[in-house]
């Protein structure tokens, strides 16, 4: 009986995340053309993409390989896997221990090494540039995520979300130097990841810095439907992994019954929609950086989770 | 009945080795004949196979006491003492694992070879050699061993002696592996102390001095270091692998390097008694900064099996500097975590020996085919060569430390170890640990990027040279061997448990702790300290993968449209006229040539750009420089050169000069005697 109200949770988290993954960047959307006076789609515009995307017929280009064909569900799975192990609205999931927060990077890396692979498969320049700038910001973002998962394991004793998030809603951390420090390196990381503004602009692929939208370029139909997908999910992760870590309020503990789970949900989709509204504020008010500021940009979030690590190390209080 | 086991175990080990000397003979004599090929790396596989399982035997099962046996010879006093216990035993796997699968591929890639008598003698001896080091229980036949073993590889790397580089390369291996000799030696001196008893277990009973420990790590570091690649002695290490054929440079790359290890382990961990922290500092930094370093300078190579040279380089570093952490973690007495980072390093020296192999298997494979190790004269092999491709892919992501394969389970123990870092006591190494972890985590990443390079340049796209259009798929045995190395890729990675539980007796052994039993662990997780605090589960991971993406084309082609229209490529409506067009190795390294390079190559792009009207072509020139050739080995080899002309004076004198240099000499040496006495 246990076994199988924790599948249900389990089976309604990843069904979750597969809903709201869409309606969460079309509400950004929504608000970031609101911002500028426009009237904007509707928040289910990604949903009808979607949908469009996969009635229309696929052209490949005449010499893509299978790795072109096999990488848009590689990436898909490895990147839903990915949202279904972070904590959403309750903890304590049943799959939650399969993998920690460095396993849930690294699962992430494995989808963006198919779609780097995918974009020198068909031999142009532009998933060739696309490709190389990708896997640059990657090299550039994983040391700082390490500092990241570094400094709140210290804090929490624990790299397992589940155990963290407890930890966080449960025991009265406070205010903390550290802590603060991680979470402005995380959001960093996380923009650079999700390829949003400053570092990459999710919205065109004819500029010269591009980096996610050129690397996909030879993409079309049901192909392209998956690898948009795939980004929908991995802005919600990120967004999920910043709240259930650093904003466990309300978050379910494992084992408090329906209602709980109901008020976890209805706090998750409010956090959903305070950080889909700060980060189309925080979007409309930027601009993009040129290509080789990302280092700097990068650079810094390393040098908050070191500052952030250091700090616990001279005092606990941090 | 235990003792006649126990006995055969190490007979048995020696026999394989008997048995691969024979060989080398044999080999001698059949070197004319044609099927001399087939010969000698059926009689090494089948060898390496018995050594193999004989090994694997001894480690999981009754591994309670060691083993010795004594031959007489060596040294007169002291005879030739081989032994075999845990850590032995493990390394006698990886060793012999290596020699079977490169002995299989030698069955097919031997055929290609224009001169395989070169490589068919000194085949089994290097086998052999590496098996004897890692079964030698006194100084004396260590070092004979290992100077076996260093010889033997050195005649491989000249085996294809006329190509160009390969002298160069045989020379400075030469001399890089006299200069760790000697520093091997030097050590053992060190600890075999003014009496002289060279047998291992003396020397692990023996008490050491503080300063005595510290020579010997150091001396440790350059003479085994500089036969692992440990930055900055490793520039042997990118010319010599890739000069020799592709399974040694395989055997060299995924085995020779971790026999360098062992060495490196055995007498730190084990003969030197307990560590003090200091020491693991230096391997902590000299480890990070190797990882760092390896994976540049691979990132900067176009030659594939040089950059897989590079690659190795990188591996040694994150080993090392797990073995650093299992140091700081045994100084201060933390067992459990000095189990876990400890585990951790053999774990990696396994999983390296394993995808290291498959992908010098793979760049073999490219180089039978089609004749070419240059990649951006590669391209589109994926086409031509669907099988090797796929193991080779599979390795590519397994070394990039991608879950679910066995890379990224070794990495995560480390990471896991070094989350126990704040338990140290010393400031120095609460410090410095997690700037070492965000070192690793940069070069795991730039190892991704450099395998997404490796195989994108290599096999996707579309061909840059006729030699990559015609290629064609290799014979059965190669492949073999490369699948049945990726398979155990995989397995390792969805099966660490069992692993980790295997390399137990070990950790016993050496530190007197283990990691805690991880096949009590329900649904085949691993949990290196406690299930709240982290665990992992490989099998999990690849089964939700399978699942989900199996769902994700389920409902696709259930659902959505199934047309699909073959076009030439979109490119935003850009056709490429040419495949040179394509992005090369060169400008697929920019970004992070940019990035980094700057600083560590001194890397500056050269623009001509000819005046408009002009018809010569514009060119882009990329200066590289290697600080580490021409800031450390330039000035000695200059300052050697220079040395060498001044001391020539002295071959061009007169007999009386002669004479009365001898006398002065004489009488110098007099003087000191008396003034020191």
């Amino acid at each position: 009986m246990v076994v199988i109200s924790d599948i249900l949770v389990q089976g309604a988290q990843m069904l979750l995340v597969l809903l709201l993954a869409p309606l969460l960047t079309g509400f950004v959307r929504k608000i970031k053309a609101r911002l500028v006076r426009r009237q904007g789609a509707s928040v289910f515009q990604p949903y009808r993409d979607l949908l469009r995307l996969l009635r229309k017929e696929v052209v490949l280009a005449e010499n893509a390989s299978w790795l072109f064909r096999v990488t848009p569900y590689v990436t898909f799975a490895a990147i839903w896997v990915a949202a279904a192990l972070v904590p959403t609205f309750a903890t304590g999931l049943l799959f939650n221990w399969t993998a920690d927060l460095i396993a849930i990077v690294a699962l992430l890396g494995s989808a963006r090494f198919f779609l780097a692979l995918a974009g020198m498969d068909v031999g142009t320049s532009f998933g060739g540039i696309g490709s190389s700038r990708e896997v640059m910001i990657a090299a550039l973002a994983e040391p700082a995520m390490l500092l990241i998962v570094f400094c709140m394991a210290l804090v929490a004793g624990s790299t397992q979300l589940s155990t963290v998030a407890n930890f966080m809603a449960l025991s009265n951390v406070g205010l903390r130097v550290s802590l603060g420090m991680a979470v402005i390196a995380l959001i960093m990381v996380a923009l650079a990841e999700n390829a949003r503004i400053p570092v990459d602009n999710p919205a065109t692929h004819l500029e010269l810095t591009m980096v996610h939208e050129a690397m996909v370029l030879e993409y079309s139909g049901r192909h392209l439907a998956m690898i948009e997908f795939g980004a929908y999910l991995k802005l919600l992760l990120y967004i999920s992994l910043i709240a259930c870590v650093f904003l466990p309020w309300k978050i379910a503990v494992f084992g408090t019954g329906p209602l709980s789970y109901a008020i976890g949900a209805g706090a998750y989709l409010v956090k959903l929609a305070a950080a889909g509204f700060f980060l189309a504020l925080f979007e409309t008010a930027t601009a993009k950086m040129r290509v080789f500021r990302i280092p700097q940009f990068l650079g810094a979030a390393l040098m908050l989770g070191l500052l952030g690590t250091l700090l616990l190390f001279v005092s606990r209080s941090f | 009945m235990n003792s006649a086991v126990v006995i055969s175990a190490v007979a048995l080990q020696m026999s394989c080795v008997a048995g691969l000397l024979a060989i080398a003979v044999l080999a001698i004599v059949l070197s004319r004949s044609n099927s001399s090929t087939a010969v000698v790396y059926s009689a090494t596989l089948a060898l390496c196979v018995v050594g193999l399982f004989g090994s694997i035997r001894w480690l999981v099962g009754d591994t309670a006491n060691a083993t010795e046996l004594t031959l007489p010879f060596g040294l007169p006093w002291l005879g030739a003492h081989f032994r075999i216990d845990a850590l032995a035993s493990f390394f006698l796997v990886v060793v012999n694992l290596g020699g079977a699968a490169a002995s299989l591929f030698g069955l097919g890639y031997g055929h290609h070879d224009p001169a395989p008598h070169r490589v068919l003698l000194f085949f089994p001896a290097f086998l052999a050699g590496m098996n004897l080091v890692v079964l030698a229980d006194d100084a004396f036949s260590y070092l004979l061993c290992w100077e076996f073993m260093s010889l033997a590889s050195w005649a491989l790397v000249m085996a294809h002696h006329r190509e160009a580089g390969t002298a160069k390369a045989g020379y400075v291996y030469l001399v890089m592996a006299s200069f760790g000799t000697l520093a091997l030696l030097l050590a053992f001196g060190l600890l075999a102390g003014p009496a002289g008893d060279y047998g291992f277990a003396a020397i692990r009973a023996a008490q050491h001095t503080p300063y005595v420990a510290a020579l010997v790590l150091i001396l440790m570091l350059l003479g085994a270091g500089s036969k692992a690649g440990l930055v900055p002695l490793h520039v042997w290490l990118p010319l010599a692998h890739p000069a020799a054929p592709s399974h040694v440079s395989a055997l060299m790359s995924g085995v020779m390097t971790k026999v360098a290890i062992y060495g490196f382990i055995r007498v730190v961990f084990d003969l030197l008694g307990p560590p003090t922290w200091s020491a693991s500092v230096i391997v902590l930094f000299l480890g990070g900064i190797t990882a760092v370093m390896g994976i540049l300078y691979a990132m900067m190579e176009k030659d594939l099996k040089r950059l897989l040279a590079y690659s190795t380089i990188e591996n040694v570093g994150i080993i090392f500097v797990s073995l650093g952490l299992a140091l700081a973690f045994q100084a201060n007495g933390l067992k459990l975590a000095a189990a876990l980072a400890f585990t951790g390093a053999l774990f990696h020296v396994l999983n390296h020996s394993f995808f290291k192999s498959l992908l010098f298997f793979g760049a073999g494979a490219v180089l039978m085919s089609t004749g070419e190790r240059d990649m951006d004269k590669l391209g589109g092999l994926i086409h031509r060569m669907p099988f090797s491709s796929f193991a080779i892919l599979v390795g590519c992501v397994a070394i990039s430390a991608l879950p679910p394969f066995n890379g990224f389970v070794s990495e995560w123990l480390i990471f896991q170890a070094m989350l126990q870092s704040p338990q140290l006591p010393q400031w120095a190494l609460k410090i410095m640990v997690p700037a070492v972890g965000a070192l690793l985590a940069l070069a795991a990443a730039l190892a991704a990027a450099c395998f997404v390079k490796a195989f994108g340049i290599t096999f996707l796209g579309r061909p840059r040279s006729p030699a990559a259009e015609t290629a064609h798929e290799v014979d059965r045995y190669s492949l073999s061997a490369m699948f049945i190395l990726a398979a155990l890729c995989l397995l390792a990675g969805i099966l660490p448990g069992l692993v980790i539980d295997a390399l137990s007796p070990i950790t016993m052994e050496i530190l007197g702790s283990r990691m805690p039993m991880q096949a009590n662990v329900p649904w085949l997780s691993i949990v290196p300290i406690a299930e709240s605090e982290s665990s992992y589960n490989g099998l999990l991971v690849m089964v939700f993968i399978t699942v989900s993406a199996s769902l994700a084309v389920y409902f696709i082609h259930r659902f959505a449209s199934h047309a699909l229209r073959r076009g030439p490529a979109w490119g935003c409506g850009f056709s490429d006229p040419t495949p040179a067009a394509q992005y090369s190795g060169g400008s697929f390294a920019q970004p992070i040539r940019r990035v980094f390079g700057t600083l560590v190559f001194r890397a500056h792009d050269h623009v001509e750009m000819p005046a408009p009207g002009d018809i010569r072509p514009a060119r882009l020139r990329i200066e590289l420089h290697d600080l580490v050739w021409e800031g450390l080995y330039a000035p000695i080899a200059n300052a050697v050169g220079l040395s060498a002309d001044l001391l020539n004076r002295l071959q061009f004198l007169t007999i009386r000069r002669y004479l009365s240099l001898v006398f002065g000499t004489l009488v110098t040496l007099l003087l000191v005697l008396a003034i020191w006495s």
